[in-house]
């Protein structure tokens, strides 16, 4: 997908639609999409240089116990200090206006977030998250 | 995302309605400003009840709206939050800048008690 802003909430309803196979909670959706709400924006506000259009490419796969797993590639800027990015409250957008807790909702509402990144090639954010749910085969 | 606004004394009241995230939040922020500025508002309660998602695009309007009441001495309350929100807002220390209430009453109940104590302090000095 493009990375326009109104993307944001078709990849929350993509995410949620993908794990009712394993009928997941309302509590276990409503974090998944929360999650990918923050990375898919993260994607889309500092992915690519102001005013570019870029790919943004989301990745599931869920497992028959219930393992989720979603990626948020893009091809842009990259992250160049990965650390300080996850750091609570860091942000390199506008402080009066953008809070920096993207990562800190992701790190608590999925069960583990990888982040891949090199300057100027792109960055890729990987979350896992078990879900209990009851279809599990 | 819908907004409502009502005024009450110096008080704004903004019901938000809907998705709260990055893509809508400009608009809802912009709009909340606007209205405070032209009612000449000093305090701003911000309701939740009627939100049915938000991510962290919410921690960042509330604390754009805190600086907005604090250059007025003025304070910015939070109503109306699920279990969920709450959550969000605790992880984002939110309740340091703004004041958890069950509902807009209970806020604007403890403003005006606040405004008498403050009057009556004035008076005082004289």
């Amino acid at each position: 997908m493009w990375n326009q802003s109104e993307n944001e909430a078709l990849s929350r309803t993509i995410a949620a639609a993908f794990v009712t196979p394993v009928d997941p909670t309302v509590e276990e959706v409503t974090e998944i999409k929360t999650a990918v709400s923050e990375a898919v924006s993260n994607a889309i506000i500092h992915g690519y240089e102001a005013g570019k259009a870029g790919l943004i490419i989301l990745e599931l796969s869920l497992t028959g116990s219930g393992k989720f797993m979603i990626s948020v590639e893009d091809f842009g800027v990259g992250i160049a200090d990965v650390e300080k990015a996850r750091e609570p409250l860091f942000t390199t957008g506008d402080t009066k206006e953008r809070s920096g807790m993207g990562f800190t909702v992701m790190e608590s509402f999925m069960d583990k977030v990888l982040v891949e990144s090199r300057p100027g090639e792109g960055t890729r954010v990987t979350m896992i998250k078990t879900l209990d749910g009851t279809n599990v085969i | 995302m819908g907004i409502l606004f009502e005024m009450v004394d110096d008080i704004l009241v903004a019901i938000l309605s809907g998705e709260l995230d990055h893509h809508n939040s400009g608009a809802i922020r912009e709009s909340i400003d606007r209205t405070f500025d032209t009612f000449q508002a000093r305090h701003l309660i911000l309701s939740f009840r009627e939100v049915t998602f938000m991510d962290s695009s919410g921690v960042g309007l509330v604390m754009g709206r805190y600086n907005k009441t604090a250059k007025k001495q003025g304070r910015l309350s939070i109503v109306g939050c699920s279990d969920y929100i709450d959550r969000i807002f605790d992880m984002a220390a939110v309740y340091t800048i703004a004041k958890r209430y069950p509902d807009t009453v209970a806020a604007i109940r403890e403003l005006r008690e606040e405004r008498k104590e403050e009057s009556l302090w004035n008076t005082s000095i004289k």
